[in-house]
Order: structure tokens, then sequence, then C-alpha cells
């Protein structure tokens, strides 16, 4: 019997149902993942899953490939010299928001900047939910986490705007609701070279939706139908009414040659 | 490194800081490739977390620390020992780490090459821990002794890869490592795990795995441990020091010898982590005394204490105000203490 | 249209999202048990149940009628 696509790269010596809460997003997001890798038909020896450390970090244990689990904040780091180890393999790196754009911001917006040829997946739940439901850097204003229990007074990031403007070459947003339109910006970012970005919005039942009054998982989802909308519709909203809402689509699809590419180039023009 | 490396097919990166720096050193590692960075002062603190996952990962990298006095931006670029309890235990957590000190830039590259080999052996972070006085001496290096032809590899997997456990408890202590995209797919995580690199939180697999990376250098110190020693024969006194420290030894030495008629030798640690504690136990058992000149308010002191404080008296001679220790200091010291 | 349901009930951690968001109604929850329960007719195999199911612990399968 030909297995499911998603089962066939599930890592058959690992327990299964995974570690993530009941509803939690993240495994629609690993699921989607592992769909467009079969889709782009890479052969699993020539893929590498690297990650930090939280919730979305687990994602490298259940999938059979090359995998490591890093320290937190720093999986761009590591990927970064494996790429330059391996320039033929694809390099996924698996982050949360905190993860990427908080403890690791440093190392994001540097691997952007030299286009080193990741495929970058942010986990986003806006919030630490592993470590306690912290607020984290994209943990909306007004909304509470266990560290803004008066509602977080901060400013948040926009990862995809944050992308765009360090240097990705693919930058695109989709939901775990949005399932269809996540596998494909994953897919596409496979099918690139370059330094790509897809921020997959996930809900978190268990700490921030506790927090903020949207603790069923299918409320979580039920959120994300309605308050993110696709970029061609968002463009046209009068900005009154953007109030609450987020959009949604590929904000980026360029091309520029990518780091190692470049390298390679200068080790062939300097070769003894 | 960044105009020679690609004129062989190496790789050369600068990372953003140095937390990164460390992290892709492992990455690269993890790739099949021999890597190593460099740093100084506030530099190799923020390596240390990076520095206990390649520990506890058991990924070979080579960490050059030129030390500085400290703490914080502390004295760059001045010389200083204040290093030395760091390499051994700057990263969280109990573990094991090889730690190599040269004392001339002859000594640097030879021991450069060894701590490659030790690394790629016994899958473990090491760290050249360098004198900013030698690290900015200029010194005649013999290329030619080099072999270039001999480069030592990595033990890689000599089974099916279904047969593969990537921390496997063998004889050796030290599983083979296989590079990523050879095959073996498989999983590498800062948490303790168990054989198949899983982790684990079941007491046997904890306390078997960290067994096992204790043991793995533990068994093999006739292979890591180095030394020298410089006129100990017939010495009745002893000077314990290592990096440009023993350089001035050595000159004191030959005065306290010559001029003084005072029987003294040195023993200097090349491998300084794990420690020559049974050299030293040997070595101490016919002297008055051990002298223990450093940069530092006691580092070195420390492990000869404790290994030989039983057997004879043991004097500190420290000195931590940026400035290197000279020979007629050793002199002068140890003609008042003897 | 010929289809299999294929649920592994020790992978469903019971979370709702298949009932709630299937377009034809075809998945109800089981209250008691806390997982879902499939009705095969009302099912068009869309397949979104699956897509996202956390847990992968449903699989539709289509099968082309010859």
């Amino acid at each position: 019997m030909e297995k499911n696509v998603v089962h066939k790269y599930l890592r058959k010596n690992k327990k299964f149902p995974h570690i993530w809460c009941p509803g939690c997003g993240h495994g629609v997001i690993m699921s989607s993942m592992l769909r467009a890798i079969d889709k782009q038909g890479l052969d699993r020896d020539d893929v590498a899953v690297v990650s930090g450390i939280g919730c979305s970090s687990r994602t490298p244990t259940y999938v059979d490939f090359n995998t490591i689990h890093t320290t937190h904040g720093r999986a761009l780091a590591f990927a970064t010299g494996l790429k330059l180890a391996k320039p033929d393999m694809t390099v996924i790196v698996v982050m949360g928001d905190g993860d990427a754009v908080g403890i690791g911001g440093n190392h994001f917006i540097h691997a952007a900047r030299r286009n080193m040829d990741l495929k970058v997946i942010v986990y986003n739940n806006n919030i630490y939910g592993m470590t306690g439901g912290q607020a984290s850097p994209t943990t909306p204003s007004g909304k509470k986490a266990t560290t803004a229990r008066y509602g977080n007074i901060e400013r948040s990031f926009d990862i995809c705007e944050l992308a765009k403007a360090t240097g990705a070459v693919y930058v695109a947003r989709s939901t775990s609701y949005h399932v269809q339109a996540l596998e494909k910006y994953i897919h596409r970012s496979l099918s690139k070279k370059g330094f790509t970005v897809v921020e997959a919005m996930t809900h978190c039942p268990t700490t921030y939706g506790r927090l903020n009054k949207i603790k069923e998982p299918v409320a979580g989802m039920i959120y994300q139908k309605d308050h993110f909308i696709m970029k061609a519709a968002w463009d046209k909203l009068p900005e009154e009414k953007r109030e609450g809402k987020f959009p949604m689509g590929e904000f980026v699809d360029i091309e520029k040659t990518d780091f190692v590419s470049k390298y390679l180039r200068l080790i062939e023009a300097n070769k003894e | 490194m960044s105009v020679e490396l690609p004129k062989l097919g190496g790789k050369f990166i600068q990372m953003e800081d140095e937390i990164g720096s460390m992290a892709s050193i492992i990455g690269a590692s993890i790739g099949g490739l021999k890597s190593m960075t460099a740093t100084s002062g506030p530099g190799i603190s923020l390596m240390q977390e990076n520095i206990g996952y390649a520990v506890i990962t058991e990924t070979p990298c080579l960490i050059v620390n030129v030390q500085r006095g400290g703490p914080s931006t502390g004295l760059p670029t001045m010389p200083s020992q204040g290093d030395i309890l760091q390499a051994r235990w700057g990263t969280h957590g109990d573990h094991p780490i090889i730690t190599i000190y040269p004392h001339t830039v002859p000594e640097i590259f030879e021991e450069t090459i060894r701590s490659v080999e030790l690394s790629e052996k016994y899958r473990i972070p090491v760290i050249l821990l360098l004198d900013e006085v030698i690290g900015h001496m200029r010194e005649k290096i013999d290329i030619e002794k080099v072999d270039k032809n001999k480069s030592f590899k990595r033990k890689t997997p000599d089974v099916p890869n279904e047969w593969f456990f990537p921390y496997e408890r063998n004889s050796s202590g030290v599983p083979a490592f296989a590079d990523f995209g050879e095959g073996y797919r498989y999983h590498i995580t800062g948490l303790v795990h168990d054989v198949d690199g899983f982790p684990t939180s079941k007491p046997d697999q904890i306390d078997a795995f960290m067994k096992r990376m204790f043991r793995k250098i533990d068994d093999n110190l006739d292979d890591i441990l180095d030394w020298e020693e410089y006129e100990l024969e017939d010495s009745e006194y002893m000077i314990l020091a290592a990096g440009c420290v023993a350089r001035s030894a050595k000159q004191a030495i030959r005065t306290l010898r010559d001029e003084h008629g005072i029987k003294i030798g040195l023993l200097r640690p090349k491998t300084i982590w794990p420690f020559i504690s049974s050299v030293l136990i040997d070595k101490a058992q016919d002297k008055k005394k051990i002298f223990v000149p450093e940069m530092n308010m006691g580092q070195l002191l420390l492990p000869t204490q404790r290994f030989a404080s039983s057997i004879c008296d043991i004097l500190p001679f420290n000195k931590i105000n940026g400035e290197a220790i000279y020979p007629h200091e050793l002199v002068s010291f140890i003609r008042r203490n003897i | 249209m010929d289809k299999k349901i294929e649920f592994y009930e020790s992978w469903c951690k019971g979370c709702g999202i298949c009932a709630a968001f299937c377009p034809k109604g075809a998945i109800t929850m089981d209250k008691m048990a806390g997982k879902p329960v499939f009705d095969e007719e009302k099912c068009i195999a869309c397949g979104l149940c699956e897509l996202r199911c956390p847990d992968y612990a449903v699989i539709i399968k289509k099968k082309d009628k010859e």
C-alpha cells in the first residue's frame, strides 16, 4: 500500500502523536512543509532541517531528513555553516517567532542581508509558547502574555516586512487555516535560490489562546480565517478598515545571486 | 584565512557575531569540513553556549582564544592568563573538554594541527589557548616539516544506514561521525540523547551518555596529554608554568642555575585540560617546593594544589597588571622564597 | 466518487478542527469519546480535514473511477 505523503516522511522510530498540544497549528505547518518537499521532488538525503529552540523546533525530531535541533535563536548561524560545507543541500530552517526575530534577530537580518540560500519557515504563534507564555517580538500591541499581563505596550515586528527590508528574495505569509496557500508558498520557496522566508501564522491554544480568549483550537483557526486577508484585497482596503486585520500572500519574489554561489565563483577565480 | 582559504578551495565567512561564528563552525563540521574560529576577550564568552553544544553533540571543531586581560572589554590587547579556568568550565553543565596551550609561534603551528586531530579523533571541541605575548610575536616556522599529504580523517560509519547509531556506545567511547548528506539521516540535538540521537530523560540512558562523554577522554589520556620537562632531572625545586610565562621561567632557570647554583627545573603542560595530574604527582615527589607563576590570581594553582599540596609546598606568583612576567622577577621571587 | 476515509484514533487528540471546517458537515464530534465521526455519504473527499489535521490522524483516499 502506498503511504500517505505526510506519513512517508515521518520518522518510523518516533512515537506519535507528537509532543504539540491538542489543536496546535504547528502540526499543520509541518505537514504543509512535508507536502511541499514531496512536490519539489527532493531526495531526502539532500535535505537538512535545522531548528532552534521552542515548540516549532521540535519539528526536526519527527521528520526523516538530516536534522539538527540547535540552540535558541542560532539555527540560521548553524545552517549557514552547513550550507557552506554542503552547497547542494537544501537547508530548511524552522524557527518560532521569538527564536527567529527575538533572540535570533541578529542572525535573521544578516542571513537575509548576505542572501544565504536557506529556506526559512517561521512558525509564528505570537508568543514564547514552550517557556511559559512570555511576550515575543510579534505579540501584538494590547494582547496579553505572562510577562504582559495588562496587555503588551510594545510595538510588534512584522516578520515579512523585516525580511523584505533586509533583502530576502522570497517572502510570503499564510496561516495554519489557509493550508493550501501555505503549502504553495513553501513549495515556491523551495524552488528558489537565496534567502526565503515563509511566515506561517499558527494558533497557540494553550498559552496565547488562554490569555487572549481564543483558547479553543477551532476558535484560533476561525480568527485566522476572519483576520487574514489576501494581499490584493488588503491593498484595496481603506486604512480605517485595516485595523485588526493582517495581509497574507506573496510579498517578495525576486532573483539575486546567493552568498554560496558567489563564494564558489571566488574560489574558482583564486584557485592555486 | 580570508586570503588563504579560497586559494585552497576552503571556505571563510565573517559572521555577524561570535555566537554566530561558533554556531557556523559547528554547522560546517556537521557538513563534513574541518572548521575553526578565533577570538579574544568578550568573544570567547559569547561562544561559550555553543561550545557546550559542540561538546554534547560531539562535533569536532577548533576554537582559538588569544587571552587578554579582563573581565569585560578589559585590556585589549595586553597579556593575561585569565581564561585558563574558563577554557575548562566556561560553558554550563558538567562536561569534558580539551585545551592546548603552546608557548612559541612554531609550537602554535604544530599544536594547531594536533588540536584539529584530537578534535576529530575524540569528537570534542578543542580550545587552543594562547597568550597575547605570543599571539603578536613573529618567530620562524619550518613549514617543510609538515607532511602536507597527511591529513587526519574522522571515523565515519562502516555499516549500512539502517544499522547506524549516531551515538553508539562502543569500546573506544567515540562513535563514528556521519557527515550530513552521506545517506545517514539522523538527528542531532543539544538535549541529552540516547544512542539513536533522540532526546531522553531516562536516568539509565542519561547516565550512560554522560559517562561515555567523559570516558572517551579519560581512557585516552596517554594520547591527549602532552608536556615539556626542562632541567627537571636533578632539580630540587620546580616551576609549573604555561604559555609565555614558561619562556620567562626557562630564562630564570638558566640564571638561577648558572649564577646562583639553585637546582630548579620547569614542568610545562602543553595539554592544559585535561590536567597532567599524574605527571605532576610523579614530578613533585622529590621537590622541596613548586612555584606557580601565572598572569592571573591563581588559576593553574588550583589543580596544582589539588594534586600536589600533600607532597610539597606550593608557592604562587601572580601578576595582573597587563604586563608579561619577566625572568628577573621570577629570579628574585624564587631566591627570596627558597 | 469512490473514496476511503482512514482514521487513526490513537493519533487523534480530539481538537475538533476537522469537524469545524468540513464544507459538507460530514464530520461530527462524538462528545463522549472526544473523537470525530465521519459520514461517508456526505463526504466529497475534498481532503481539507486531512490537510488541516495537526496530528496526521485522518487520510482521505480518492479512487478515480475507471
